[in-house]
């Protein structure tokens, strides 16, 4: 009724293919946009930020880098926590071996670095496939996190083994070390996530993402039409790797400050991401924001239902958590294998004709 | 001889005996993947599962003990018995085939005809979930597993070999676990029986037929739904085999489940679909991360074997992709 198509006319094949093609989803983008950037900072607060916001930020900005190569490539992975470190890595060793570079660049550095460890590791691809090529990302992750553990150059040789971001600011604000302020770490990460997520978009629905697309649903029926195998895929491993060390990069530098390689991005970060964008939904950019809130949010509820509200142990409630979490994914992918983001466009489409069946 | 030989071909023995243990728990993963073609990411958790409701039985704790007395504020935590280790061990038999009913119920019926990999993610959320229940279920303390095997150092062993040094060299013989020799012997006895049960019985029969092809064995008449329920059965019964022996090894705990993940790399390189393969496949693996570790793992910083086997699984896939005794991958446009 209030939601549909009559009298949006399009003049313009530009028109025709952009992103938001209804009016009303326009306006709901451009209010998003403006709540995010100009209402969030003001209201913001540290529990908010460390506990909610900036964990989904972050989070988000994996999930888009695993979605691309699994969702739109179909190259499963589960070495995603080994390129986080990656690129949480870079970003300290180029924080303190460049103390005037900018944290924005130091942290667009990180990604390239990551694509390029990305690049490496995606070689096997051009051979294997399924799971296979799961168990050949898993050794990514583990020899890794065992590098970044065992080779001293890459923690600068600190007696703890730790890394911790130094302080670093942008305009004037701390937006790393221990003195940035809630809104403008904020401020920091949502401005990335929305550029990354605009690339993204735009990347998978032209050329590329097509012979991404092409690949993942039957590879060598690809090759006859002429995708070059080799190039597509090694391109979805880099770009895909890009995202997940901007996002290692910031998880590290924005978000905890001081990092233990083995228990931040062991092999249960790989699969939390993984359960993002099956939940969220495979080969849908919303879907990765989706999956992203809806597993950060999911444990903060939970542990303020059980442990704040009727005062059980939190190891319990951790054990409950599992179960739900693992309960959920079987659930989706019986119910709903294309996620979320698949019912949000089913109820869409029921909107648009509401009040009528059909 | 001199000691650094003996001591090469202790780590070798030492190698081929953890390499039984991965071959233990890469059969169940093989016995799925032959009759149902879903890769049980699970596998590693059940066997921990396993081995949890076992020492749940045997030292008569409540399920749910923790939860019940969060929820309601009571203190049980025991029924007040010990059963006997057999006693436990059948029961323990009886909730995996309870189990291996209701995973077919409740989540393979409704996935059937999906992609690999869905089916593949679908275990990963099973795994999850069985972590939790069995958590919830027994309290995710470190338990002590002790069904009688017999544990510690072979003395008799080190005594005999300690003489096969040159003299004058200090040698002091062998070290091998006497559990790791129980466990050889029960993965042989399990690996023969398995195939006495696919060759000469009417379930294994219909079990090889349904490997071989699916829609084939349904319209001879084999049920597919029930094939599943036996093999997953069968699955948890090793996985429990498995969970006794790791859980006397090394206690019942959390990092049992990550066993599960050193299996993936024996199953490339034995192949998915090959039981001889998964056994030689482990045994490949034991050595190699044994032998890594020893000779080159002190050059660079040790703990070599948490990657080791990820990489030559890695090195090994890109030359031969189906693995050593895999059936050839043909795919057709």
């Amino acid at each position: 009724m209030f939601y549909r198509q009559a009298g949006d006319f399009k003049s313009s094949y530009r028109e025709d293919l952009q992103t938001f093609a209804l009016k009303q989803d326009r306006w709901a983008y451009y209010a998003l946009l403006v709540v995010a950037f100009l209402v969030v900072p003001f209201i913001i607060n540290d529990y908010w930020a460390s506990a909610v916001l900036l964990p989904f930020l972050i989070l988000a900005i994996a999930a888009l880098g695993l979605n691309i190569l699994t969702g739109y490539c179909g190259q499963v992975s589960l070495g995603t926590g080994g390129f986080m470190a990656v690129g949480a890595y870079a970003c300290y060793k180029i924080m303190t071996s460049a103390p005037d570079l900018s944290i924005f660049f130091v942290v667009l550095l990180s990604g390239a670095v990551t694509a390029l460890v990305g690049l490496i590791f995606g070689i096997p691809s051009l051979r294997i496939k399924g799971f296979y090529l799961a168990v050949a990302t898993l050794a990514a992750q583990f020899f890794l996190v065992w590098l970044f553990n065992k080779v001293p150059w890459f923690y600068n040789y600190s007696a703890s083994g730790q890394i911790s971001a130094p302080e670093r600011t942008m305009f004037g604000w701390a937006i790393t070390g221990p003195n940035a302020e809630a809104p403008v770490r904020y401020l920091f990460c949502i401005t990335i996530v929305v550029l990354l997520a605009w690339i993204a978009r735009n990347l998978t629905r032209g050329r590329i993402g097509r012979s991404w697309m092409a690949i993942r649903d039957m590879d060598i029926a690809a090759e006859i039409i002429g995708v070059d195998p080799l190039k597509t895929k090694l391109l979805a491993f880099a770009v895909s790797s890009f995202y997940i060390g901007v996002s290692g990069a910031l998880f590290f530098s924005v978000y905890l400050g001081a990092v233990e390689v083995g228990e931040v991005f062991g092999i249960t970060l790989s699969f939390l991401i993984l359960f993002m964008i099956i939940i969220g939904g495979l080969g849908s950019i919303l879907g990765s924001f989706i999956g992203a809130g809806f597993l950060v949010l999911v444990p903060v509820l939970l542990k303020n239902v059980m442990v704040n509200g009727l005062g059980w142990p939190t190891d319990i409630a951790a054990h409950i958590e599992f179960v739900i979490v693992g309960g959920l994914i079987m659930g989706f992918l019986i119910v709903e294998p294309h996620g979320l983001a698949q019912l949000w466009r089913l109820a869409k489409e029921k909107l648009l004709l509401w009040p009528f069946p059909h | 001889m001199s000691p650094d030989f003996l001591n090469t071909i202790e780590v070798i023995l030492n190698g081929l005996m953890a390499g039984v243990m991965y071959s233990l728990v890469a059969l169940g993963f093989v016995l799925i993947f032959k009759a149902s073609g879903i890769f049980n990411y699970a596998q590693g958790v059940m066997a921990l599962f396993a081995a949890m409701t076992l020492v749940g039985f045997q030292t008569g704790q409540v399920p749910f003990s923790h939860l019940i007395n969060a929820v309601f504020g009571t203190s049980i935590h025991s029924f007040g018995w010990t059963l006997p280790a057999v006693v436990a061990v059948l029961l323990t038999v009886v909730v995996m085939i309870l189990f291996a009913i209701l995973v077919e119920r409740l989540v393979l019926k409704h996935l059937v005809n999906q992609e690999p990999i869905i089916l593949f993610m679908a275990t990963i959320g099973l795994a999850y979930f069985m972590e939790g229940m069995g958590d919830l279920m027994w309290g995710s303390e470190m338990k002590i597993l002790d069904v009688g095997v017999p544990q510690g150092g072979s003395l008799w062993l080190e005594e005999f070999t300690a003489g096969w040094a040159t003299e004058g060299s200090t040698y002091y013989g062998m070290y091998i676990d006497r559990l790791d020799i129980v466990a050889t012997v029960v993965a042989i006895v399990l690996v023969i029986s398995l195939t006495l049960f696919s060759q000469y019985t009417r379930t294994g029969r219909a079990l090889r037929a349904v490997a071989d092809d699916h829609q084939a064995a349904l319209s001879v008449g084999i049920s597919l739904r029930k094939i599943w329920v036996i093999v997953w059965a069968i699955a948890g019964i090793v996985a429990m085999v498995a969970g006794i022996m790791w859980g006397a090894k090394s206690g019942v705990q959390f990092s049992l489940s990550l066993i599960a993940l050193k299996a993936l790399p024996v199953l490339i390189l034995g192949g998915f679909t090959s039981i001889p393969g998964a056994i030689i496949g482990g045994l490949i693996i034991g050595v190699g991360e044994k032998l890594f570790e020893y000779g080159v793992g002190p050059l660079i910083g040790g703990a070599t074997e948490n990657w080791f086997a990820y990489v030559l699984a890695l090195i090994f896939l890109v030359f031969r992709p189906q693995g050593l005794f895999g059936d050839k991958i043909i795919e057709r446009v």
